[in-house]
């Protein structure tokens, strides 16, 4: 589902909500066809602005950690990597990467860490026309194996979508 | 390896890495115990006298030194939006972060203590009471000064906040840190008693400091 | 009208407004009398003199210090529990007079002791405590300033609150045992030699004085403090619609 709207209708905050980052002053989120035991921050992945690198650590060491970290082991790492065409540089530290290579490593662990909700705050911003149709390929691998995305954008995703528009008034 | 191991060593690793590393709170730590002579002059009796006094103070500010950046770097990068969405609890998610900054911050504090103690002429008993009391009670400072962290997180000129705050709560990790190493050399009080206090009050921090500090991030990212 | 309805900010505003004038004039008689029963009922204390006098202001600005951080903390316990909306407006509005009350227990301390210290400080167990719950006043006041938005640096102080309510016993306990270490006698006994009914009286009314001035005062800042959140809600409004417009 693409989310459309102006800027401050409410997108990104509704993708924040979701993912648990922020609380409702009221209403409820609900998740049909989800695991009953884990709450849904828990089965969603959330790509924001910020890309969640630490400069300092390798390539490989960020996706590790976060590997690690939000389940799942490294076992997918590598084809993660080479999926958002990072392959070569896993020994590589992250400050060396260009901004559209840091949103590239930011995106690989969606793919590195399975889980069926992706929730994408202007995933095109910062990169290339080329990164952006391997995205596009990527999320409608995503959605042909049952996944779910919600993506706030302001241009073209590349693939269909259902669209969400907020805050525009008649 | 589970969630907290892989925090923990991300944590660790990007402490020795950047910015110094762990000897920077070692240098500053030197640097304040070479202050002080400069300040009451160098009279070696009034210094031994006062020796575990001045490492204690130094070993505390020293400690305050990355505590700043501990939650602030995660927030302004995005890394703790992400963290709040893995399995583990947040509690336990800066439980790890601290006990990585107790290992990069405050262990080499404890063992640079022997080396200060030697600049203070303090006799070998009580560089021992004070290094065994420095790794009693530095927990406790590493955890009071995690609930700092978490109030001033999103704030980008903290400066100063977060010693005015972390500071008065420490007070009493202070009075029985120095005392116990007091104690231990002079007598008549027993060095058990603060000690036990002082491991008391640590224990008691490693639980209200994740506790804390978790909740004032859920509601400070609202 | 039940207590519940004293939770919507405006009826707050209008049984404030009718309250306060009788609370300033039942403070100002309060003040009299105890003032009237300090300097004609209450003894010259043999040692000390007339100066003992400012023990009737010093001993009960020491409770209102405590007593202040108390009413703070349940603020912050309605504030995170219930998310009650008067509670961010009552802990703000409380801590600068919790701060002054506990500054004027310094100073007074400091003077009743001068005469027989020599000095205007000594570093004794209760004007140390003191001090350190000054220091945490004034934390807690930093970090209302500092944080930006009213809503979260409410929810920042309210943890600091509770953190500090935790944290007072112990550091009460432990600058205690501390002075005990240093210095064998306290020289400042709290309430003077002995409490007998010439001395409780007055203490008492002194004490009600105190307490009325800090409710009037408190009920007051809270007003203006809801006065001035509705300021700022108006020029938020008057933004987002030159935005949209």
């Amino acid at each position: 589902m693409a989310l459309i709207g102006p800027n401050g209708s409410g997108k990104s905050s509704l993708l924040r909500l979701i993912a648990g980052q922020l609380r409702p002053s009221e209403g409820l989120i609900e998740l049909h066809g989800g695991d009953a035991e884990r709450s849904i921050p828990e089965q969603a992945h959330y790509q924001g602005h910020l890309d969640a690198l630490k400069p300092s650590l390798t390539v490989a060491e960020n996706l590790g950690f976060w590997a690690r970290y939000l389940g799942g082991g490294t076992a997918g790492s590598d084809e993660a990597l080479a999926a958002v065409g990072l392959g070569g540089l896993s020994d590589l530290p992250a400050a060396y990467l260009s901004a559209g290579q840091r949103r590239r490593l930011s995106l690989a662990r969606l793919i590195a860490i399975p889980r069926p909700i992706w929730l994408l705050d202007e995933p095109t911003s910062a990169l290339d026309a080329a990164a952006q149709e391997r995205l596009a390929e990527l999320m409608r691998r995503h959605l042909g194996s049952g996944g779910m995305i919600l993506a706030a954008t302001h241009g073209p995703l590349g693939i269909d979508a259902n669209e969400l528009r907020l805050g525009l008034t008649a | 390896m589970t969630a907290l191991s892989a925090l923990l060593l991300r944590d660790t690793r990007l402490a020795v890495r950047v910015g110094g590393g762990a000897l920077m709170g070692v240098l500053f730590f030197l640097i304040v115990v070479t202050l002080v002579p400069f300040a009451v002059g160098p009279d070696l009796v009034q210094l031994r006298r006062i020796g575990p006094a001045i490492l204690w103070l130094g070993a505390l500010l020293a400690s305050l030194l990355t505590l700043d950046r501990l939650l602030a770097a995660d927030h302004e990068d995005g890394s703790l939006d992400l963290i709040l969405m893995g399995g583990t609890p947040l509690e336990l998610a800066v439980l790890a972060k601290a006990v990585a900054h107790w290992l990069t911050t405050c262990l080499p504090l404890v063992i640079a203590t022997p080396l200060l103690g030697l600049l203070l002429n303090l006799e070998p008993l009580a560089v021992a009471a004070v290094a065994l009391t420095l790794l009693a009670g530095t927990p406790a400072l590493t955890c009071i000064g995690l609930i700092g962290a978490a109030l001033s997180v999103a704030l980008r000129r903290g400066g100063l906040l977060l010693p005015v705050l972390v500071l008065p709560l420490t007070v009493p990790v202070l009075i029985f840190g120095v005392a116990a190493s007091n104690a231990a050399v002079a007598g008549p009080m027993s060095f058990g008693a603060p000690f036990l206090i002082l491991c008391a009050l640590s224990l008691g921090s490693l639980v209200l400091g994740p506790f804390a500090a978790a909740a004032a991030l859920r509601h400070g990212l609202e | 009208m039940a207590l519940i309805d004293l939770a919507n900010p405006t009826r707050f505003l209008g049984l404030t407004a009718r309250a306060l004038p009788w609370l300033a004039a039942a403070t100002a008689l309060a003040f009299a009398l105890g003032l009237y029963l300090v300097w004609f009922a209450a003894p010259d204390d043999y040692q000390q003199g007339a100066t003992v006098k400012i023990m009737f202001i010093h001993v009960p600005n020491a409770w209102l210090a405590m007593g202040v951080w108390t009413v703070m903390s349940i603020a912050s316990i309605g504030t995170l529990v219930w998310r009650h909306p008067l509670a961010d407006v009552a802990a703000k509005s409380a801590a600068p007079l919790g701060a002054a009350f506990t500054f004027l227990a310094l100073v007074t301390g400091s003077l009743w002791g001068r005469p027989m210290w020599g000095t205007y400080w000594v570093w004794d167990a209760r004007l140390t405590s003191v001090l350190v719950l000054f220091l945490m006043y004034l934390g807690v006041i930093a970090l209302w300033r500092t944080v930006d938005d009213p809503s979260r640096a409410g929810r920042a102080a309210a943890i600091l609150t509770l953190v500090g309510a935790v944290n007072l016993p112990i550091i009460k306990f432990s600058v205690d045992w501390w002075n005990t270490l240093h210095q064998p006698a306290s020289v400042l006994r709290a309430g003077g030699p002995a409490i007998h009914p010439a001395i409780l009286m007055p203490l008492l009314v002194m004490a009600i004085a105190f307490l009325l001035l800090f409710v009037t005062l408190h009920l007051a800042a809270m007003r203006n403090e809801i006065l001035r959140r509705r300021v700022r809600s108006m020029w938020l409004m008057q933004a987002h619609a030159a935005q949209s417009a």
